[in-house]
């Protein structure tokens, strides 16, 4: 029986040394598979903001949310379905610069995929595209055929559709102790 | 730029700075924390802070174990009977890793525990120094915290968070890492307690409503039960949890690490619940309508099966950690907060009740355990002595006051069930992680803690032969513990099992003994032996009565039976009797 939704987990965290060998812990532990992770400064100064990808039933996430906020220095962790965001990934591809002239259509590719063009040199060129995991799937597919010489992507990046008020919480931290 | 306020300090202007080393700072953060015994063993990394604990030995006592896992547990034992941090401190590389058993017991039992480990010099990070390894990495899953310092200017702010953090809330261990330029480093000094983290939320807040609602469904129970933990000791919510039980007349059962909360011969104490609890909580767990859980967090051994575990009961469960609620057990109402608060708040809203037909049915299943099996481990009639009626020895000759550390196994189930406990944190015993050599480190914390107490050991020959090694540390430190060897010259619980599910293959479970006596009597600690009935009056006597530390090794039946139990996978009210 496989229950599991695919959900994206925010986390805003002090910026402290160490948190990332204590969250990737908690999944670990039990066997969880991440399936992307990105960690960055956030909205509030000093406050970083952890987005993970992970596969899993509602009822494990939300015991993953529980273990989560338990460390001392998560401020406040969230789990979300697709619905609820709105997310970006973000991929670089490398290629031979020949094939600009040689492979017409790899113009097209790039102006339909509506990918950009970075970089180019004699040697090489460099694409970026930004978007959703299917658009990002289908360029590497279509890009594939010519020979990538490198390919990288980021993890997700997401925001959400209702406020998040973290800012509120951590101006009210000090007022209930 | 200025600094972001992350935690909260109380402010102390009277305290002037001074210019002194990292590692004087650390003796003075832990006077300014009311530090006045430690457990550790040196080493290079860690000399400096020795070199100051040299200076300060007239403020604080430095108890040297012989292990550092020693030291952990001592400092367990230390805070289990306190209530306050137990402080343990090692060098770099293996000293440090020797503190992990202790550390992952500490979290797992929810033990306030600050270690203090030493470091190489920050510029041999990450080169594979001699002794170097990664303490705070190694650390990060069985830490409630942990912290590398590289500065002595952090120092101050790092104790005082670690000490905050160990102690606040759901307690546990907290590991602070000095490397060892830190602690030579000079720096002005001034040390300000912690009062709050603006990440960290120790205790949650209690919602009315809620309360209210679980009140409501107390009162209109017509069986309630509650299983308490762990959490009403170091809530030191004791009085309040039995102006509640009186006056709702529920009847009361506990977790291994609740016991003692209430003293057993309190009206409404039914025993212990869980794999070899007491017949009549773990049955009645199945008939109750209300489950009131109190600071305790359905572990599996308490629990049994999952999905045959008081579905019939509305279950009411009063929490610290959020991430308790509905983590094994699907809750009804969840009152999350500090348990003292939450059950004083609780009382004025209970009806006074008895409920004598449904205590009745607790006395009758006490009754047939009591024929089954209490009266042949506490009155046998067989060749053999068990290990109940030492426990039954025991409680004779020191009424029920003592403190009762035990390690791992089936000296443990019986202890636990058979030890009259008059006065709360009474029994100090390995629970979650079930750690094998605890008790005889835990004991001399203990004992250090409350010189006042009695304070006895009950150890299998198994476990004792883990940690033998602090009878060092007892002669040394002349700590006037009573240990009490239990020797069935096996590893008796994991035989019962071999016994029971594996067909009598004892696979490495049977034990070939040296002469404990000599042992003990080596380390010049008085020592006696009995392998008969009629001389085990005298001898749990003898032992009482001597000053100092007093081993007592008593020959047990070899393979006797811890019963009740609930085998693997079988739910609560599946119990065995035999």
């Amino acid at each position: 029986m496989n229950d599991n939704i695919q959900y994206t987990v925010f986390i805003y965290t002090e910026n402290n040394i160490g948190l990332l060998n204590r969250i990737s812990a908690i999944f670990q532990r039990r066997h969880i598979n991440i399936e992307s992770i990105n960690s960055s400064a956030s909205e509030i100064e000093n406050v970083s903001k952890w987005t993970i990808v992970v596969e899993l039933s509602e009822e494990r996430i939300k015991k993953i949310i529980g273990q989560l906020e338990k460390q001392v220095e998560v401020i406040k962790a969230f789990y979300h379905t697709e619905d609820d965001i709105i997310y970006q990934e973000s991929s670089i591809f490398k290629m031979r610069s020949a094939l600009l002239f040689e492979e017409r259509q790899i113009q097209n590719i790039i102006k339909e995929s509506n990918a950009r063009i970075v970089t180019v040199n004699r040697e090489f060129f460099v694409i970026e595209k930004s978007g959703r995991k299917e658009e990002i799937d289908m360029l590497s597919r279509e890009l594939s055929v010519f020979g990538i010489m490198q390919y990288t992507r980021s993890g997700r990046i997401a925001v959400t559709k209702d406020e998040m008020r973290i800012s509120t919480m951590l101006r009210e931290a000090f007022l209930h102790h | 730029m200025k600094a972001t306020q992350t935690i909260q300090k109380e402010t102390n202007n009277s305290q002037v700075t001074e210019r002194i080393s990292g590692s004087e700072a650390v003796i003075k953060c832990l006077l300014a924390e009311g530090v006045d015994i430690l457990y550790g063993y040196p080493g290079g990394a860690i000399m400096p802070v020795y070199d100051e604990l040299y200076k300060y030995q007239d403020r604080i006592h430095h108890v040297m174990t012989r292990h550092e896992q020693g030291a952990t547990h001592a400092a367990q034992g230390y805070a289990r009977i306190s209530g306050k941090v137990g402080v343990a401190i090692a060098t770099s590389g293996p000293g440090a890793t020797n503190l992990i058993t202790g550390i992952a017991d500490a979290q797992i039992d929810s033990t306030p525990m600050v270690c203090i480990t030493g470091q190489v010099g920050s510029h041999l990070l990450g080169s594979d120094a001699f002794q170097e390894t990664d303490i705070v990495g190694i650390s990060t899953p069985v830490t409630k915290w942990n912290h590398q310092i590289t500065k002595a200017s952090q120092i101050p702010e790092v104790m005082a968070k670690a000490f905050y953090i160990a102690r606040s809330g759901r307690p546990g261990p907290v590991l602070i890492d000095i490397t060892k330029d830190a602690q030579f480093e000079e720096f002005d000094f001034k040390y300000e307690k912690c009062t709050g983290i603006r990440s960290y939320k120790p205790v949650p807040k209690t919602d009315e409503a809620t309360l209210k609602a679980a009140a409501e469904a107390i009162n209109a129970a017509k069986k309630p039960f509650i299983v308490w933990g762990q959490g009403v000791i170091l809530g030191k919510a004791e009085d309040a949890f039995k102006a509640v039980i009186e006056k709702a007349g529920i009847p009361s059962a506990w977790t291994i690490l609740g016991a003692s909360a209430v003293p057993t011969s309190h009206p409404l104490n039914v025993g212990m619940v869980g794999m070899h609890g007491n017949y009549a909580p773990n049955v009645l767990t199945n008939d109750c309508d209300v489950l009131i859980a109190i600071g305790m967090r359905f572990d599996d051994r308490v629990t049994g099966n999952l999905a045959s575990y008081a579905k019939q009961a509305k279950i009411i469960h009063f929490e610290i950690d959020p991430a308790e609620v509905d983590k094994n057990v699907k809750t009804d109402i969840a009152v999350l907060g500090d348990a003292k608060a939450s059950l004083e708040a609780l009382l004025p809203l209970l009806e006074e009740k008895t409920h004598q037909e449904w205590h009745q049915r607790f006395k009758d299943l006490y009754d047939v355990e009591y024929e089954k099996v209490i009266k042949h481990d506490l009155y046998p009639t067989k060749e053999g002595l068990t290990m109940g009626e030492v426990l039954k020895e025991i409680n004779i000759q020191t009424k029920g006051d003592a403190a009762i550390v035990s390690d791992v196994g089936q000296h443990q189930m019986v202890a636990c069930r058979y030890a009259n406990f008059n006065k709360t944190k009474s029994n100090i015993t390995s629970g979650g992680l079930g750690t094998m050599g605890f008790a005889l480190p835990a004991a001399i914390g203990a004992k250090m803690a409350a010189p006042d107490r009695e304070v006895v050991a009950i150890i299998g020959d198994g476990g004792y032969q883990m940690t033998i090694q602090e009878l060092g540390t007892i002669f040394q430190q002349k700590t006037p513990v009573k240990i009490v060897v239990l020797n069935n010259e096996f590893l008796g619980m994991v035989r019962q099992w071999q016994q029971l599910f594996f067909e009598k293959r004892y696979a490495s479970t049977e034990m070939v003994n040296p002469d404990f006596v000599a042992i003990a009597k080596g380390y010049s600690i008085a020592a006696n032996k009995v392998t008969k009935r009629e001389d085990l009056k005298e001898a749990v006597k003898t032992m009482m009565e001597t000053e100092g530390p007093y081993f007592l090794e008593v020959r047990v039946e070899k393979e006797g039976n811890v019963f009740p139990m609930i085998p693997t996978g079988a739910s609560v009210s599946e119990i065995r009797l035999e």
